[in-house]
């Protein structure tokens, strides 16, 4: 079980600066998500922390020791770190078994180890086959395997599941999630996939512009984003104005509650932005319903739900408002509808 | 990061280094033409000979490329597109005749048959050892190219005759081209087949300025054209190949095509590419076996046994095919792992040495030592350098190939795994690039073994090699002695050919040879 910890990391190659102080605590034995558009510095967090880049400045602590301050730096070899590299990186010239078995010392390798690491990702059959003979998903088990097999303090996952078949990423992601839960090692996970963040992490650090930007549960991000920018980049986000007045906020759709929970400081009163998620959106038919008046536009159905789109020409946003409905609707496009919001809500002040 | 830092510059101090020492030729060529003087080179250069020489050239690389293009890509199509009869065996035999030195094909043709000589004998020689520089590349074009785009043309209404010109030639039209180029710099480098054939060329000529007159101003203005000439080709090879790259293979390459049918054309096909066999493999090796068992004393003294000899030319390429082999490490590492546009300046400047004919580079060498470093010259150094800085760019393909083979994602992970650096290199990088170094050293020592040209010019007194052994027995007219030499060159050859054919089979298609 090992905590990791960094303050104040920097990171430049030549004149790019790519992480510019980052600070990330995370809990022993949990699972954390680095999110992050590309070019953001997830990678090189996770080859700074794996000990294949140097920092520059700044500290790197596991379990308490101090890998890298700057000065001080201990080798990839000797931090016993699980990398698993985006598509696996599996050795081509040797066989699962063999691959598992690399990071191993000689006696081990002959022991059940392998066999029983192989089980565990549910290839106990595959030992002797070449990494060309697998799938994309078994690949990147096998490297999970391989990565798992030092016993490592921590594990680190870069983009594990961009390069397989949509089809496939849902089930490998579970898979992989199971495993590690059941090792009970650390994890850190980079992804630029919000969806892939949200739904597999305990933790989740939001990359930008080579700091963190947020940190928390996926539930926090997703509810008390700290400003707008992260609210646009975490799931679809309505964006309303609205007037503050002391606990409460007044939008066209409604007077809401502000959230006041988390580290959320309320604005002051005065006109305001306010995040309205898709689910906070209520449709009615009935045209005396309180509520601004709109007409859909575009309705989706997903299955377990369905996205509609909706324009309100009171509003005057730029576009419309996106809603989810459980299920099925039976609101076609062209209906005309009223619009109105529930539960609480978050705001910035408008200028912002 | 330090040492990760450190790596790249210690890599390009030393790609310059061998970039440098590749130049090194050109530099020396340029320096003996400085000091010869422009007044005696414009003397030299702008007469009848050199006209002559040209038109030799000319005409003899129109015919012959455009021969060597038909026949290469008619093999290669039929072998890889038709359901003709035995095209697998057929696919080896086509290669073949790279393996046999053009002077002893010459040696084939006019030690039975003296009427094959001149133009017409320069054109039968030369065509069949070199129409594979256009199969090889075709052939593996034609096997790697996306069948969809002429399944795409047959749905639109086009016939498999209309089919092949416009969308099957169109898409292998600058690997042909590029074939055809390779060609035509070996026809501007050969010089034994000519000299055998008694067609004037500019390597005879040079060499019998610079062997026989002593006339080293001649040879060396002489050498200027070529290397223009070849730089000229070279770089128009060199526009195709970029051209070419857009062409290649698909992602429906690895699906299994539909063979066209040849009908009743099939009996005439095979009977043509068996023709092509026999002219190009067959005499060749018939007329050694029949000087063999015919045997035949010599007047000349016989200054090297077989096995003597041979050991020398093993020596020599085993040398120089270690050396060019680690040269070419460095900058193919540099070139793939940190590439940038002063490491692709750097790898383009290595290429300029497959526009240099050996002769070029062996004369460039001795001028060079005649005047600063006597001492050198007619070492066995002296020849094995040569041989490594000529056949260089074969080692470079392969081992840029090899390093393909290993990226450093590979490494990273084996060190995160808690291994050594030593042991990431022993353990991941050799076992994934080793492969590709042994094809470099089998495809130089391959060259070098049957390399002529230089050798005679390098060859420390008093050693012969295989090739100047036969050289020194043709000469002489003992075509019984010289046989067994042409024949150990093969059977040499032949070993380090079959490894290398099945590191080219294991890689995947398309991945062009550049002979």
């Amino acid at each position: 079980m090992t905590e990791v910890s960094i303050t104040d990391l920097h990171k430049a190659f030549g004149e790019t600066a790519v992480l510019r102080g980052l600070a990330l605590e995370t809990a022993p034995g949990s699972l954390t998500a680095i999110l992050g558009p590309s070019g953001s510095g997830k990678t090189t967090l996770l080859r700074v922390i794996a000990g294949l880049e140097r920092a520059d400045r700044g500290r790197i602590c596991l379990a308490g020791q101090v890998v890298d301050d700057g000065h001080n730096y201990v080798r990839p070899e000797g931090r016993r770190v699980g990398y698993v590299p985006q598509e696996g990186s599996l050795f081509p010239h040797l066989t699962v078994e063999q691959n598992v078995g690399f990071g191993l010392s000689r006696k081990d390798r002959r022991g059940d180890r392998v066999a029983s690491l192989l089980k565990m990702v549910g290839l106990g059959r595959m030992g002797r086959r070449y990494p060309h003979q697998l799938s994309g998903g078994q690949q990147q088990r096998v490297a999970l395997a391989r990565a798992l097999a030092i016993d490592p303090q921590l594990v680190l996952l870069d983009e594990p599941f961009s390069a397989l078949d949509p089809s496939l990423r849902a089930t490998v992601r579970e898979e992989v999630r199971g495993i590690l839960a059941e090792t009970g090692i650390t994890t850190l996970l980079v992804t630029h996939d919000q969806e892939e963040a949200l739904s597999i992490a305990d933790q989740v650090a939001v990359l930008r512009d080579g700091v963190v930007a947020q940190f928390g549960s996926p539930h926090q991000l997703y509810h008390d984003p700290v400003d707008l920018e992260m609210a646009r980049f975490l799931g679809d986000a309505n964006l309303v104005d609205g007037m503050v007045e002391g606990q409460k906020v007044t939008t066209a759709l409604g007077a809401m509650a502000l959230r006041s929970s988390g580290d959320v400081t309320p604005p002051p009163a005065g006109p305001a932005v306010v995040l309205l998620r898709p689910e906070q959106i209520v449709l009615s038919a009935d045209q005396d319903a309180a509520g601004v008046r709109g007409r859909i536009v575009r309705s989706e159905f997903y299955g377990h739900d369905s996205l509609i789109d909706v324009v309100c020409d009171q509003l005057r946003l730029g576009g419309h408002i996106r809603v989810r409905v459980q299920g099925a609707t039976r609101l076609k496009e062209g209906t005309e509808v009223a619009v109105s919001a529930s539960g609480d809500a978050q705001a910035w002040p408008k200028s912002a | 990061m330090s040492a990760q830092r450190r790596r790249p510059r210690a890599l390009l101090a030393l790609s310059c280094l061998v970039a440098g020492l590749l130049l090194l030729p050109l530099a020396f060529l340029f320096l003996e033409a400085h000091q010869v003087g422009w007044s005696q080179l414009s003397s030299l250069l702008f007469r009848q000979l050199t006209a002559s020489l040209l038109w030799n050239m000319v005409r003899l690389a129109v015919v012959v490329t455009a021969l060597a293009a038909i026949i290469g890509t008619a093999a290669a199509w039929c072998v890889e597109r038709t359901d003709l009869p035995g095209r697998r065996i057929l696919a080896m035999l086509l290669v073949l005749p790279l393996a046999i030195p053009d002077f002893v094909v010459a040696f084939g043709w006019t030690s039975v048959l003296p009427a094959v000589s001149g133009y017409g004998g320069a054109i039968l020689v030369m065509t069949s050892g070199l129409y594979p520089m256009v199969y090889l590349p075709v052939a593996a074009s034609l096997r790697g190219a996306d069948p969809s785009q002429e399944e795409t043309a047959r749905t639109l209404g086009m016939g498999s005759v209309r089919t092949f010109w416009r969308v099957t030639l169109r898409q292998a039209r600058p690997t042909i081209l590029a074939g055809c180029l390779l060609v035509s710099l070996a026809l501007l480098a050969e010089y034994g087949a000519f000299e055998i054939l008694g067609y004037q060329t500019f390597t005879t000529e040079i060499f019998t300025e610079f062997q026989v007159g002593f006339n080293a101003p001649a040879a060396c203005a002489l050498s200027l054209v070529v290397v223009v000439i070849g730089l000229l080709v070279l770089a128009g090879e060199g526009s195709l190949r970029d051209r070419g790259r857009v062409a290649g293979a698909g992602h429906n390459a690895s699906r299994a095509r539909v063979r066209q049918r040849l009908g009743r054309w099939r009996w005439p096909a095979l009977a043509g590419l068996s023709a092509v066999v026999a002219l190009a493999l067959g005499v060749p090796i018939g007329v050694i076996a029949y000087w063999m068992v015919r045997g035949g004393s010599s007047t000349l003294p016989q200054t090297a046994s077989v096995a003597n000899a041979a050991a020398h030319t093993i020596g020599y390429s085993a040398a120089a095919a270690v050396i060019a082999t680690i040269a070419a490490l460095p900058v193919a590492l540099l070139a793939v792992r940190s590439p940038s546009r002063v490491v692709r300046l750097l790898e383009r400047s290595t290429y300029i040495v497959q526009g240099l004919p050996g002769l070029v580079i062996a004369l460039a060498l001795v001028f060079f030592c005649l005047h600063y470093l006597a001492f050198v010259y007619q070492t066995s150094f002296l020849l094995i350098a040569a041989y490594a800085i000529l056949f260089f760019p074969l080692a470079y393909v392969c081992v840029r190939a090899s390093v393909l083979q290993a990226p450093e994602g590979l490494e990273e992970v084996a060190r995160s795994l808690g291994q050594r650096p030593l042991a990431v290199r022993l353990r991941v990088t050799l076992p994934l690039v080793g492969p590709g170094l042994a094809a470099a050293f089998c495809l130089v020592f391959l060259s070098a073994v049957t390399e002529l040209t230089a050798t005679l010019i390098l060859v420390p007194t008093g050693v012969e090699t295989l090739a100047t052994q036969f050289w020194a027995f043709t000469g002489n007219v003992s075509y019984g002695a010289a046989a067994p030499y042409a024949a150990a060159m093969v059977a040499i050859s032949i070993p380090p050919g079959i490894l290398l054919s099945r590191w080219f089979d294991r890689r995947p298609a398309g991945s062009g040879l550049r002979a």
